[in-house]
């Protein structure tokens, strides 16, 4: 996961500006949508750092991520540094950087799971979809996490799969899994048109 | 505070010293001329990180060693730096630093005027670790920077740099991300530090104890 996120950063140091892993809104219509939601957030705290947490609690809550343009909203209201709210971010487990995907996949790594090769499911998941856990897909249908138990440990290795939870996931399970979203590699356009 | 100004002495590695009172023990015997391994420490800062556990000391009466710079100085206090509990505790803490650090002297621009040298030096052991297997972070090297480079592999993650790009207020550029063994000096969402707003004041490559942070032109008369 580090060295994925290293390569990204050589491209970045190698002159191209490229995003990091801080998400920004995708069109001006989401990135209004960031900005109106942040500042109704942000108007029921005052000025003072000590409410940074709750605030980014409360961002997350509506958008579900925290983008670049909320951190830097959050940042200029308390008057801190940006580096200070990344900082923050980045140490606490409950706040993602990226958007929620329409299917939310939760691989299990608690231990009967890791026993019975979670962590192969896991590598299956990252190979088929191309993110890295706590990744979002570039089209947002899926997201990919992991989780620490589910209480289910019988039906290991287990992967939640938009709140339901799938038991025995081998990796040729999760090529079903994905199939029953239409999701194949060059079928990604039908499942939109299908959708829509 | 009245304390400030009471005198107090004691004796370090045999040698009688006199200080303020509330005075941390690292800083009355730097101030002294007695070297007691650090990295961590920033005078300015209220409160000791005492993150790096380089600093031991072992004090008299008590049983064991504790870290020069957090605690403070007390009249008549016997403090003896060279004890083999509190070596043994700061070459492990120096091992653990070493293991993960990119060792490589020879073409660093910082060699012969880095931190980590004078402690091997003063610890008495290798810059190599002996006892654990190197585990390096491997990450990119930020050269965006007109006037210095960012090496996170050479980073001990003290936090000077940090302490004083943090005198720029909300215009700080440097910080702590992540967690755990990931935690890097780094800038918000890991951009580039010459494309973002550094102010170019130059003060945390001044205060870095290693080439984590080191000028190009420097770097370009060693080489």
């Amino acid at each position: 996961m580090f060295l994925d996120k290293s390569r990204q950063l050589r491209q970045n140091c190698s002159g191209q500006y490229t995003m990091s892993k801080v998400n920004s809104a995708a069109n001006e219509k989401e990135r209004k949508h960031i900005v109106k939601e942040t500042e109704t957030i942000l108007k029921r705290f005052t000025r003072k750092k000590q409410y940074l947490i709750p605030i980014l609690q409360g961002v997350q809550g509506k958008l579900g991520y925290l983008p670049r343009e909320s951190m830097l909203k959050i940042a200029d209201y308390l008057g801190i540094a940006a580096i200070d709210v990344y900082s923050v971010v980045t140490f606490y487990n409950q706040f993602r950087l990226n958007p929620p995907g329409k299917h939310s996949i939760r691989v299990c790594l608690g231990t009967a799971c890791h026993m019975k090769g979670g962590y192969i499911t896991l590598d299956a998941w990252k190979r088929r979809l191309k993110i890295d856990s706590g990744e979002t897909t570039p089209d947002r249908e899926f997201d990919l996490d992991i989780v620490a138990c589910v209480g289910c440990c019988t039906m290991a290795p287990v992967t939640v799969v938009d709140e339901k939870p799938e038991g025995q996931v081998e990796p040729t399970r999760v090529d079903g899994l994905l199939l029953g979203f239409g999701y194949e590699e060059g079928k990604k356009e039908k499942e939109k048109s299908e959708s829509k | 505070m009245s304390t400030r100004n009471i005198q107090v002495t004691l004796k370090i590695d045999g040698k009688e010293i006199k200080t303020r009172a509330g005075e941390k023990l690292l800083w009355a015997a730097l101030e002294n001329g007695i070297y007691i391994p650090n990295l961590c420490a920033i005078k300015d800062k209220p409160e000791p990180n005492a993150s790096c556990r380089l600093c031991w000391v072992e004090i008299e009466g008590e049983k064991k060693p504790v870290t020069s710079c957090t605690v403070e100085v007390r009249d008549g206090m016997v403090v003896n730096t060279k004890g083999k509990k509190a070596l043994d505790l700061s070459r492990a803490g120096f091992e653990l630093l070493m293991a993960s650090h990119a060792l490589d002297c020879a073409h660093c621009s910082a060699n012969g005027d880095c931190e980590l040298q004078k402690i091997a030096k003063a610890l008495k052991c290798s810059l190599k670790p002996k006892n654990l297997r190197p585990l390096r972070r491997e990450l990119p090297i930020d050269d965006s920077n007109s006037l210095f480079t960012l090496d996170p592999n050479k980073c001990v993650v003290c936090g000077r740099c940090i302490w004083e790009c943090r005198k720029h207020g909300d215009k700080a550029v440097l910080g702590f991300a992540h967690r755990g063994f990931k935690r890097v000096v780094t800038t918000f969402g890991d951009e580039p530090i010459g494309k973002d707003r550094c102010l170019n004041c130059r003060e945390c490559v001044e205060v870095c104890p290693t080439g984590a942070l080191a000028f190009k032109e420097k770097a370009k008369l060693k080489s």
